[in-house]
């Protein structure tokens, strides 16, 4: 059984995988990073308080959050097939990842930001620093290392949700394991695709730990 | 003289709960150009709010600050920002960018003020050496100790060259030593760039350090103000005398009821008055506290003595001190 076809398609699944793994999180971010900013931003408390703007923004990010993925997925179909023209395979995917993932993002960045020290930003505000320098060079700038490590954790959440979309043809590894090891009962393909995400996971986490570390002025060493 | 900063009744309160907290109540006051005020006062006078609504890091609920001639309230928001970058701000606990090196956070306000970057890298160089850090502009904060933090963080308020420098509780997170280099850091940037300088503190020492004048806060409100020399010798309100007597309540064991204070003011301290006085009344007295010091280049301080308990003779002891343009004082109730 472990003939080149199977290979093949193991690799596939990886690339697939990764495809739809990297893009979702590159896209959550694309949607994710500003609204995490805006809640920080506009909460009560906040550089430019508004409060209705902030209440609006919470309960969006919160419903989409409570949706569990696969009935996202599900509710998304007449969508994803108006932007990709279907509703499975990968690219297909991406399409609810981002979704899914973009609310989880903004929380991991709202966390983030909070964590920078007020002092610091009330320090800028004393220079005349105006909102924009403020939001990229001390709040981003000083959040940094725990922004890596949102990505890293975001990373990893995805890859897990784009492996349960295999359960609705979403392709990749997920997409395999589920085809052979539910489907057809070939558990040693199963076990194969399960280690290769396992592997996967680990590389993330490894390059996330690594990059904050080596980043992170913090520490003294 | 030019006013630097004028205050009018000003007055902050807070929503905390649904419960209204008034940080001030109607405080008015006038820093000169030149002068460096202190602002004393127990925690929670209300000496942060203050100091805070003096670049309207918090917007006053009533009242009018004026910085030179600009009423802070008229301006807006880009205005305010302009103001900013002419009132430099330093802090307790420093609140330097940790993810940026020395040099990099002395270059933050000069990106602010859109310098570029050769330019701005070519200012912090200077202001590190003024600072005397010259070695660490590649270290990170993580790496520097409290007072080193503290130099950096003065270096990045000289940056711009603001007219004024608020600090707040600035040497507070300071153990001595390093707190006096700092005044005296402080105390030569006055002098050499005619910075005003307002310094929040609530330890009286700093205040007889460097201060020229004094602002003692007591709830909100302003119990007295005036040179140091002044409030020093003299204190009128209660608020000051505890301030002022804060260092005497260590001495407090003591037998013979008769302790007074002397202040030192104009006449020289060096000229040996305690030891003369000695002599010419033919009786020891016991010296439980002395804090002598050159106070804005002239020799200030205090004693409190303990004098004999004849009648007679602690008189004439305190004749012979009044005599030499000394402020003698009764300290009734020193004892217990
Ligand atoms: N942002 C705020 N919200 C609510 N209360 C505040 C705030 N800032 C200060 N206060 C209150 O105002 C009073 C004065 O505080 P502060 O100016 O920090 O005093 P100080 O600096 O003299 O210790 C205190 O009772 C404090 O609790
Ligand atoms: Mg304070």
């Amino acid at each position: 059984m472990w003939d080149n076809a199977t290979i093949m398609m193991l690799l596939e699944g990886i690339r697939d995988s990764l495809y739809m793994t990297l893009t979702s999180t590159v896209l959550a971010y694309v949607i994710g990073l500003p609204v995490g900013i805006l809640l920080v931003i506009s909460a009560p408390g906040g550089l430019k308080p508004r409060p209705v703007l902030y209440k609006i923004t919470d309960f969006v990010v919160n419903m989409l959050r409570s949706v569990p993925f696969l009935i996202l997925m599900i509710l998304l179909i007449p969508f994803t097939r108006f932007v990709v023209g279907k509703a499975y395979g990968p690219t297909a995917t991406i399409i609810s990842l981002t979704v899914a993932a973009a609310p989880f993002v903004a929380r991991l960045v709202e966390s983030s930001l909070l964590e920078v020290d007020k002092g610091v930003i009330e320090a800028a505000q004393s220079m005349g620093a105006d909102l924009k320098t403020i939001i990229v060079k001390v709040m981003l700038g000083e959040a940094r290392i725990s922004l890596i490590v949102g990505v890293t954790i975001a990373l990893g959440t995805i890859l897990g949700y784009s492996a349960m979309a295999g359960a609705v043809g979403g392709g990749g590894l997920g997409d395999i394991a589920i085809r052979y090891g539910y489907q057809r009962y070939e558990a040693d393909i199963m076990i194969v695709t399960v280690i290769l995400l396992i592997i996967l996971m680990q590389i993330f986490q490894f390059a996330g730990t690594k990059l904050s570390k080596k980043l992170d002025r913090r520490l003294t060493h | 003289m030019e006013s630097m900063i004028r205050v009018e009744n000003l007055t902050k309160t807070f929503q905390v709960k649904g419960e209204t907290v008034e940080a001030l109540k109607g405080v008015s006051l006038e820093i000169e150009k030149g002068d460096i005020y202190g602002i004393i006062g127990m925690s929670g006078a209300g000496k942060s709010t203050l100091v805070r609504c003096l670049n309207f890091l918090e917007k006053p609920t009533e009242g009018t600050v004026w910085i030179e001639d600009k009423d802070l309230s008229a301006l807006n928001d880009a205005g305010l920002r302009k103001m900013r970058t002419e009132i430099a701000m330093i802090f307790q606990h420093f609140n330097l960018l940790m993810q940026r090196n020395v040099l990099d956070n002395i270059c933050f306000p000069l990106e602010i003020t859109g310098h570029k970057k050769k330019e701005a890298r070519e200012r912090a160089k200077e202001l590190l050496e003024i600072v005397d850090l010259k070695d660490k502009a590649n270290a990170y904060p993580a790496q520097l100790s409290g007072g080193q933090k503290q130099r950096v963080a003065i270096a990045r308020a000289l940056a711009m060259n603001p007219k004024i420098l608020l600090c707040d509780e600035a040497t507070s997170a300071l153990d001595p030593t390093t707190t006096k280099s700092i005044l005296a850091l402080l105390k030569d940037i006055n002098k050499k760039y005619g910075i005003t300088i307002v310094i929040i503190t609530h330890e009286m020492r700093v205040v007889q350090e460097i201060c020229s004048h004094v602002a003692i806060i007591e709830k909100g409100e302003l119990a007295e103000n005036g040179t140091v020399e002044e409030v020093f010798a003299r204190p009128k309100s209660k608020a000051a005398k505890k301030l002022v007597f804060q260092g005497e309540q260590k001495v407090s064991r003591m037998d013979s009821k008769r302790c007074i204070r002397i202040v030192f003011t104009e006449n020289s301290s060096f000229e040996p008055v305690i030891a003369n006085m000695v002599l010419e009344c033919k009786a020891s007295v016991n010296i439980l506290m002395a804090d002598t010091k050159d106070i804005g280049g002239i020799a200030r301080g205090e004693m409190v003595l303990q004098l004999p308990e004849d009648e007679d003779t602690a008189r004439k002891m305190m004749e012979y001190l009044k005599e030499r343009n000394l402020t003698v004082e009764e300290l009734e109730d020193y004892v217990g």
